[in-house]
């Protein structure tokens, strides 16, 4: 399978760095902050620009997970996603909450992500950060912070590695050999 | 898949009804207590549900009285935001002599996706999965199985050890005529338990060890709880007294009530399980229903997330 890396290592970090700073820019500090990743790599993401946020600004930000299986709305029949743990660990009402992900696609995951969240409480306000924005947007949603944007086509598949789940950091795209309605 | 994450995997359930957990494997039984720790930690939020099951409907018909599994399977339902109708015979058309087929296919016909059963002839569900495109999930069948609540004993002790491979189990009592103790023999085994059954002999008969070969035989109390793990204690109906198989409630308390100096046989630190309702006095002494020993209450707990895991894995995929 075609294979195509466009973002090494290194510009990952360098994406999360900026990110990271652009976070603390938007919400003018760290106050009523919480970072919630998005299962699978979004919780490794979250975790990484919470503590690069502690780095520069000596605050340590919460981290929350989020397992959106029980709220998508895309599970095809017969196929099942394996439940996780959702670990929320403090109330988020009245909260500014950074949603995290890996690559923002259709907006489903974003959308399942909300409806979870809301059960948890009522945030002040619910922003996004994504690694990689792929577009197809298919709900009227957006990322607030995006390490790059990839035009891609639908058969195309935008493949991210990161150390804390893969071994190593990388994100690259792949061509897919069947064809999906 | 659309989402721009995917799913960490997909998992596959292989079994369109649930009757019992003869047809169980390891994987399977994992699969569901895996499912179970999410739905507990569903169970631990500030609002207890979770859109999952929108749009499908959950009948539960009991032919037979029931508090904890009805409602339990209930709750689990609506937890899910799944819709719920109960049918309980009494009040039902059963009493116009409206048979079994007939019901299961009025409800089909209605549109419900699952129905719980509980029936006082063994094989009822099994005649009626033959008979309906709905997934069946048996809530007790006579004395044959009753698959849900062994499911969340053994969630139930490996949310307090940690494990259930080589735990040493003894289950004490009526074995004859429960239900409970059956599912829990095949599923004890499958996931790798020693199991010893304990009871007067009118009621644990020669029979069981052809069904259930790996079930060490004990009509001994005390010999039969040295080195357990888990003592399980099932509850004794005043009709096997009627019947002649005792001799007398008192004689079974006397010969086979789990007390503290009884548990004290075991291994230090051994859990005692009741699939209830406890028979205050009879099965248990009540410093061991109330005890630090009991995980009594915990099974409860668990009986709702299990329920909801077990619907989750049977109508969860589906689009």
């Amino acid at each position: 399978m075609p294979e195509k890396v466009i973002l090494t290592a290194a510009d990952i970090h360098r994406a999360l760095v900026r990110i990271a700073h652009e976070i603390v820019e938007r919400n003018r500090g760290c106050h009523d902050l919480v970072l919630v990743g998005i299962l699978t790599r979004g919780t490794p993401l979250a975790q990484r620009l919470a503590d690069t946020i502690a780095g520069f600004e000596g605050q340590e930000v919460p981290v929350g997970t989020l397992d959106i299986g029980l709220y998508r709305d895309d599970v095809p029949l017969h196929r099942l996603p394996t439940l996780r743990h959702t670990s929320i660990p403090l109330d988020i009402s009245g909260q500014r909450v950074v949603l995290v992900d890996d690559v923002l696609y259709t907006g489903r995951s974003i959308r399942a992500a909300l409806d979870a969240l809301m059960d948890f409480g009522r945030p002040q306000m619910v922003q996004l950060a994504v690694l990689v924005d792929r577009g197809h947007r298919e709900l009227p949603l957006r990322a607030d912070y995006v390490g790059k944007n990839v035009p891609t086509s639908r058969d195309e598949e935008v493949a991210v590695k990161l150390a804390e789940v893969d071994g190593r950091d990388e994100v690259s795209i792949v061509q897919r050999e069947g064809v999906r309605l | 898949m659309k989402a721009g994450t995917t799913p960490p995997t997909t998992a596959r359930w292989g079994h369109p009804h649930v009757l019992d957990l003869d047809t169980f494997s390891l994987h399977d039984i994992q699969q569901v207590l895996e499912t179970t720790d999410a739905m507990k930690e569903v169970l631990g939020r500030p609002i207890r549900r979770v859109p999952t099951l929108r749009g499908k409907t959950v009948a539960t018909l009991f032919y037979e009285p029931s508090t904890r599994t009805r409602a339990s399977f209930e709750l689990a339902a609506k937890n899910l935001s799944a819709d719920v109708v109960s049918m309980a015979s009494a009040t039902s058309s059963t009493v116009k002599g409206e048979s079994l087929v007939d019901t299961v296919r009025t409800l089909e016909a209605m549109g419900v996706d699952v129905i719980v059963m509980r029936h006082p002839q063994s094989g009822a569900p099994y005649l009626a999965a033959r008979h309906t495109g709905c997934s069946i999930i048996n809530g007790g069948d006579g004395w044959h199985a009753h698959p849900t609540q062994a499911l969340l004993d053994l969630y139930t002790l490996q949310e307090r050890l940690g494990r259930l491979e080589g735990l040493r189990a003894v289950i004490v009592g009526d074995i004859l005529h429960s239900r409970v103790a059956r599912s829990n023999l095949y599923g004890m085994a499958a996931v790798g338990m020693e199991v010893t059954v304990c009871g007067p002999p009118t009621l644990l008969p020669p029979a069981f060890a052809v069904a259930f070969p790996h079930a060490r035989r004990e009509t001994e109390l005390a010999a039969a709880l040295e080195g357990a793990d888990v003592v399980m204690a099932l509850r004794l109906q005043q009709e096997r007294q009627e019947a002649g198989l005792l001799p007398s409630v008192a004689e079974y308390i006397a010969r086979y009530q789990i007390t503290p100096q009884r548990l004290s046989l075991a291994r230090p630190g051994a859990l005692v399980l009741h699939p209830g309702p406890v028979n205050q006095g009879v099965e248990l002494s009540p410093e061991v229903s109330y005890g630090a020993a009991s995980l009594i209450e915990s099974q409860v707990a668990n009986g709702v997330a299990v329920r909801m895991a077990l619907l989750y894995l049977m109508l969860g995929g589906e689009g």
